[in-house]
């Protein structure tokens, strides 16, 4: 099991305090400079182990960076704390980008990126909670995570508590029908406290999702199956932030990112191959100019 | 057994769970049910009727059953997910595995009415692959108690400690055959009888009849050991080499499928260990034929007779 780095414990209690006390708005800035940072480290991390899933980590990591940074009520220094907030990946694939998140935040030294995948590595290619402080269930098989977030929100009810959960799921993933099983039961027991984070990037391993199997119209089924369902872009610190810190009213609330597969990297964005693509010393330099802007 | 008659009062498995479960969560307010739209066949209806919000029903919806289960063991709770055994262990087997086996989820999955206990309701009601799926799962113990006061314990057992657990509760009735303060323990088993000459390591439904053939052994002069073993997995190694070595062979019975429960285990590891002539009585690689449960152990070979005559194979084959 890996451990916390004090230092940069101490460093992310005293950020989180300061977004707390920020708009929206003026948090932005400082999250999208966090968020490049936490994208060129997993560049890097990728570059290094031959392997992982760039396209996904970089349309979901401005929805990480967000909610580790300014809404999840979470001690680097106690990860198992009873009343921590909860926030499951079930993109489990996209596990680099929570490691560097989680790295960043404090949870374990960012040293340890170095050893993404490498063999007998904490840091496999899908997150395992039980060798990385700060993940909550093991995933990596799609359609797991929601199930566990609505267990996991249940418990906050039955304990009478206010601990919020949030689940991020890929939009490919909504394919399974083990996700909609968790809707329902989510919306029947009126989990307000649980937001479930669609990271639309329109992209799964080989083609559209439209092309593969539609989704649309997806805010409706959504609604339709009792949720609250709030549509923002992505990439907009200002505007996650405001849907994130805004809680549920007797509904779980479904939050639709519409984002953009590889985003920050204009050769990789919105396309296809990227999704698990290893790029070449070239595109490295290239996409961590690209990054450092 | 009744001296009168000659007859083994029979006990109901699924009574003791429900108790046990009601008696702990009066003590612990962290014990939850969660079921799927099986609160009848689970015998969950006392408990719903003492803690309504306690039981969760999701409705029939397996994946999402295992996934809350894992859900509320991380959120502070202990579940106990029941449900049927082959929708359980079938349906849901990647979240067996991923949610609560390699995510190490205090989760305690409960199969209900396992083995051929469906009987007319035909291979899709039967759970004779369980042992052999969560055979196949580390780090999961798989316990399959012999009676009341065994199902009593398991269900003591997998709450108290913190990892996960599979209970595989007999929806048959089966008579006593756990003496009183018999322990329970991952990987120890129970010897119900002593003897020399040939060893039936039974589990579950399995062991009353395994008693009833060592008596009738007995009467030919073949004394007969017999295993009680509980916990599938983690196995008690020491025990079958110990048979091994000690007896003629060893007659393995259990209501499942032999490609890989208990009858597997104890062949990989004498096989390697120690060989020591098997039978391994089973339901073998077929799907069961139209039948009640008494029908279908008589067909596959589950009976008492069937074990007697088992051992007197061995007895008379032994090297």
């Amino acid at each position: 099991m890996l451990s916390v780095n004090h230092e940069e414990a101490l460093r992310f209690r005293g950020t989180r305090a300061r977004l707390t006390g920020l708009s929206p708005g003026q948090a932005a800035p400082l999250l999208r400079e966090m968020a490049q940072q936490v994208r060129r480290d997993d560049l890097r991390m990728i570059h290094r182990a031959r392997l992982g899933h760039v396209g996904g980590d970089f349309s979901v990591i401005d929805i990480l960076v967000t909610l580790y940074a300014a809404v999840l009520n979470v001690d680097p220094a106690e990860p198992l704390a009873a009343q921590r907030d909860r926030l499951v990946l079930s993109k489990g694939h996209t596990a680099g980008a929570l490691y560097v998140t989680l790295a960043h935040s404090g949870f374990f030294p960012r040293r340890e990126l170095d050893t993404f995948a490498a063999p007998l590595s904490p840091l496999n290619g899908h997150p395992n909670r039980t060798k990385v402080p700060g993940v909550e269930t093991n995933t990596g098989p799609l359609g797991h995570g929601f199930p566990v977030a609505v267990g996991i929100a249940l418990s906050a009810r039955l304990q009478r508590v206010p601990r919020r959960t949030f689940v991020v799921l890929g939009d490919g993933e909504l394919q399974e029908g083990s996700n909609w099983e968790a809707a329902m039961t989510a919306a029947h027991y009126g989990l307000s406290s649980l937001c479930a984070v669609v990271d639309r990037n329109r992209l799964q391993q080989g083609a559209g999702t439209e092309e593969t199997k539609r989704l649309e119209p997806l805010a409706d089924k959504w609604a339709s199956f009792g949720w609250e369902v709030r549509e923002v872009d992505g990439h907009d610190h200002a505007r996650l932030l405001e849907v994130f810190r805004r809680p549920g009213a007797g509904r779980p609330v479904c939050v639709i990112a519409h984002t953009v597969k590889g985003k920050g990297v204009s050769f990789m964005e919105g396309r296809v191959e990227w999704h698990h693509k290893v790029p070449s010393d070239e595109q490295v330099e290239l996409a961590l100019r690209e990054l450092s802007r | 057994m009744s001296a009168a008659t000659g007859v083994a009062a029979l006990h109901d498995c699924r009574k003791a769970f429900a108790d046990t479960l009601i008696s702990l969560a009066r003590q612990d307010e962290r014990i939850v049910v969660v079921c799927n739209d099986s609160v009848g066949s689970s015998n969950l209806v006392g408990f719903k009727s003492e803690f309504p919000d306690r039981l969760i029903n999701v409705g029939i919806a397996e994946q999402d059953l295992v996934g809350v289960g894992a859900g509320l063991a991380n959120g502070g709770m202990i579940p106990f997910v029941s449900a049927a055994a082959p929708f359980l262990t079938g349906r849901a087997l990647e979240q067996v595995k991923a949610d609560v086996a390699y995510s190490q989820a205090h989760v305690i999955l409960c199969g209900q009415s396992p083995g051929l206990a469906y009987g007319e309701l035909g291979p899709t009601h039967h759970s004779i692959e369980d042992l052999s799926w969560l055979r196949a799962v580390a780090d999961l113990p798989v316990v399959v108690p012999a009676d009341p006061a065994q199902t009593a314990q398991a269900v003591r057992w997998a709450a108290a400690q913190p990892g996960p657990s599979y209970l595989r509760i007999s929806r048959t009735p089966v008579p006593d055959v756990t003496p009183p303060g018999a322990p329970f323990q991952p990987g120890q088993a129970l010897r119900l009888t002593d003897g020399d000459d040939v060893t039936v390591i039974a589990t579950g439904t399995m062991v009353s009849r395994a008693l009833q053939a060592a008596e009738s052994l007995r009467a030919e002069g073949i004394a007969a050991r017999v295993l009680n073993v509980a916990f599938v997995e983690p196995l008690d190694a020491a025990a079958v080499l110990q048979a091994a070595a000690e007896t003629r062979g060893i007659v393995v019975a259990e209501e499942a499928t032999v490609t890989g429960g208990l009858g597997a285990a104890v062949a990989t590891l004498t096989a390697q260990e120690l060989p020591v002539r098997l039978r391994l009585l089973g339901v073998p690689r077929a799907f069961a034929p139209t039948g009640s449960t008494a029908f279908l152990w008589e067909h596959f070979g589950l009976t008492a007779a069937h074990i007697a005559a088992a051992a007197r194979y061995i007895m008379a084959h032994a090297r």
